[in-house]
């Protein structure tokens, strides 16, 4: 399948320190493709280049094969590119309904004036959800109250609603509970399952390995290769993220529960 | 996966606790406590005879005017603590264009706004593109606009104060929408029929006591409206939100976070300017120490209401309701004859209060530990 979203030898340079040097990478409509990195290996530079919040210094980004240049994230927001980052993706004090049309208020006309369409906004907010299998005590509900599984749902079931071909899930299982992150991992199945390309990263290889298709090892600035899924065992995953070596010998020493 | 059934471990909440958490909460049962305590107090001091009501509700209608521009721009996060001082700033250069110009007064009026607004956009172009604490960049206009209201008035008449203001105001459109007085014809009817008394004596013998309502009154309610219509009913109320609930995040979500930030502060001396305008139109002069310490009044109205210090929760209804228990308490004060000193230990005490609720009904909302 041609891929729908496309990243060729991208660099990054911050002055100069080279965050990215050289990265491809790709994505299909329907396919979990997992990036996996350690701390520090790139992968926050990776994901703001992709969400168009930093222009790459070279290489290509290419959009259904047409070469695409973002200026601001509103412009990978309209080519159908959506970012749910971890701890930003919500605001804790405002109602599930309002955080839902954060930005994409709904509007309706009455006397002359655009006004925030409550009713409607209500409305698909609870629908969403229940698809999303959340149920909420009411759309005024504060965001606040929720388990940290339920906003990443909300903010999961946010970008598909308004039209994500692509969405880039930022370590949205890291910070969660067991429970939690079976949710999470099921929600990314459903919503890969409706078409949309999902980009998931994370440092974490059970998770990767429970959802993803296809797997790519970011390592200091740069990606290791892809490898499908069945193709590659866990250990082999690890080793790469890591850098190999000195792994190997702590894991030896904590009895290979990394 | 379990939990697309009703989740066992979401608690029915009581709809007391579901009221808590709404903004206005502690704001509509204090003013209920302030009258019933006025009520009983100062019943017979005449605090609730038309001229008395007339006397409160102009106080608290003062504090309300700057409480709804301080109000949301607390909740879209930031702070103005210049406000009093733009207060007298915006007295000052009306009195200053109107009397030493010779502008007509409708002019310098609306060149005064103009300049106020541009001042309030500088002070968010400032909080904006040096990311400092709002408090600071206030601050230091607190000091700045202050120190020109001294210095112009000095400078060009010798005196701090600057008089008749009234004189030239005198037929003039605009100064009227400020200054001037609605339903009197309503108010001699009142009169006539005995509801309320007339003078007895003087110059103005057989006129009505309270012979209509201050336009202060007028823009107080008119400006809770707007506030509350905004913040509630259109998507620009929802920025104001979600940029003081969380700035990164609403621009992740494509909220123009500067632009609604630079807004408020612009809206908050606009209601400092109102304030002014209507001042300076009632006592016919500007003085260069109007306005001292409304900053904090306006901030303590919005605290009272149930916003949060931090942003992103709040309401206005609750910041007029605040001015409301304000403008009630120190009046009432003053007509159940109690020494006036002790307001100020009054307001502290319910300050800490208010600050305490709020704080709270936070962890609520947000279920922190």
């Amino acid at each position: 399948m041609d891929p729908l979203f496309e990243m060729q030898d991208v660099e990054k340079h911050f002055g100069t320190v080279i965050a990215l040097g050289g990265v491809n990478f790709s994505v299909s409509e329907g396919e979990c493709h997992c990036l996996l990195g350690d701390n520090g290996a790139g992968k926050s530079t990776l994901i703001k280049t992709m969400s168009g919040v930093h222009a790459p210094t070279s290489g290509r980004l290419l959009m259904r094969g047409q070469e695409v240049r973002f200026e601001d994230p509103r412009q990978a927001i309209s080519q159908g590119i959506a970012t749910v980052y971890q701890d930003l993706a919500m605001i804790p004090l405002m109602s599930v309904s309002r955080n839902f049309f954060m930005g994409n208020e709904p509007i309706k006309r009455r006397f002359g004036f655009n006004l925030f369409d409550h009713e409607r906004a209500d409305k698909v907010t609870m629908d969403e959800m229940r698809k999303m299998g959340i149920n909420l005590r009411g759309p005024h509900q504060a965001v606040g109250t929720l388990s940290g599984g339920e906003r990443q749902t909300v903010a999961i079931a946010r970008a598909v609603y308004f039209g994500a071909k692509v969405l880039i899930l930022d370590e949205p299982t890291s910070a969660l509970g067991v429970r939690q992150t079976a949710n999470v991992l099921a929600t990314v199945d459903r919503v890969r399952k409706n078409g949309i390309a999902v980009v998931f990263i994370t440092h974490n290889v059970r998770h990767a390995l429970a959802v993803g298709d296809r797997f790519t090892v970011l390592n200091r600035g740069k990606t290791l290769g892809t490898a499908n899924k069945g193709e590659i065992t866990p250990e082999e995953l690890q080793d790469l993220m890591a850098g190999g070596q000195e792994l190997v010998e702590l894991e030896s020493s904590l009895g290979g529960t990394v | 996966m379990s939990d697309s059934t009703q989740d066992e471990r979401i608690k029915n909440i009581s709809p007391l606790r579901q009221a808590l958490v709404r903004p206005e909460l502690g704001s509509i049962a204090g003013t209920i406590i302030v009258f019933l305590f006025f009520g009983f107090l100062a019943f017979d001091s005449g605090m609730f005879s038309p001229r008395g009501v007339l006397n409160w509700s102009t106080v608290s209608a003062q504090f309300m005017i700057i409480a709804v521009g301080a109000c949301l721009l607390m909740i879209a996060g930031e702070f103005d603590l210049s406000v009093g001082s733009m207060i007298g700033f915006a007295g000052m250069m009306i009195a200053i264009f109107s009397v030493t110009l010779q502008w007509p007064v409708w002019t310098s009026i609306c060149v005064t706004f103009v300049l106020c607004t541009a001042l309030g956009a500088l002070n968010g172009y400032i909080v904006i593109r040096t990311g400092l604490p709002s408090f600071i960049v206030t601050l230091a206009f607190l000091f700045i606009l202050r120190g020109f209201t001294i210095f112009f008035p000095q400078l060009i008449e010798r005196k701090t104060i600057i008089g008749g203001v009234s004189d030239a105001a005198d037929g003039d459109w605009l100064a009227s929408l400020f200054g001037g007085k609605v339903g009197e014809p309503v108010f001699v009817w009142l009169a006539d029929l005995g509801l309320i008394d007339v003078f007895e004596r003087g110059s103005r013998a057989g006129q009505p006591v309270v012979d209509g309502i201050p336009a202060l009154i007028l823009w107080a309610i008119g400006l809770v409206i707007f506030g509350h219509f905004v913040l509630t009913r259109t998507r620009f109320g929802n920025w104001i939100f979600a940029s003081g609930g969380d700035a990164q995040a609403a621009r992740y979500a494509g909220v123009p976070v500067n632009r609604v930030k630079i807004l408020m502060f612009m809206f908050s001396a606009f209601c400092a300017c109102v304030f002014a305008t209507c001042q300076v139109m009632e006592f016919g002069s500007a003085g260069a120490d109007r306005g001292l310490l409304k900053e904090f009044e306006a901030i303590i109205a919005v605290v009272i209401g149930g916003a949060l210090l931090t942003g992103g929760y709040g309401s206005v209804i609750g910041a007029a309701l605040g001015a409301l228990i304000f403008g009630v308490v120190q009046q009432g004060l003053f007509f159940a004859g109690v020494e006036s000193s002790l307001f100020r230990v009054f307001l502290g005490v319910l300050l800490l209060a208010a600050v305490i609720l709020n704080t709270y009904i936070r962890r609520i909302i947000t279920g922190e530990k």
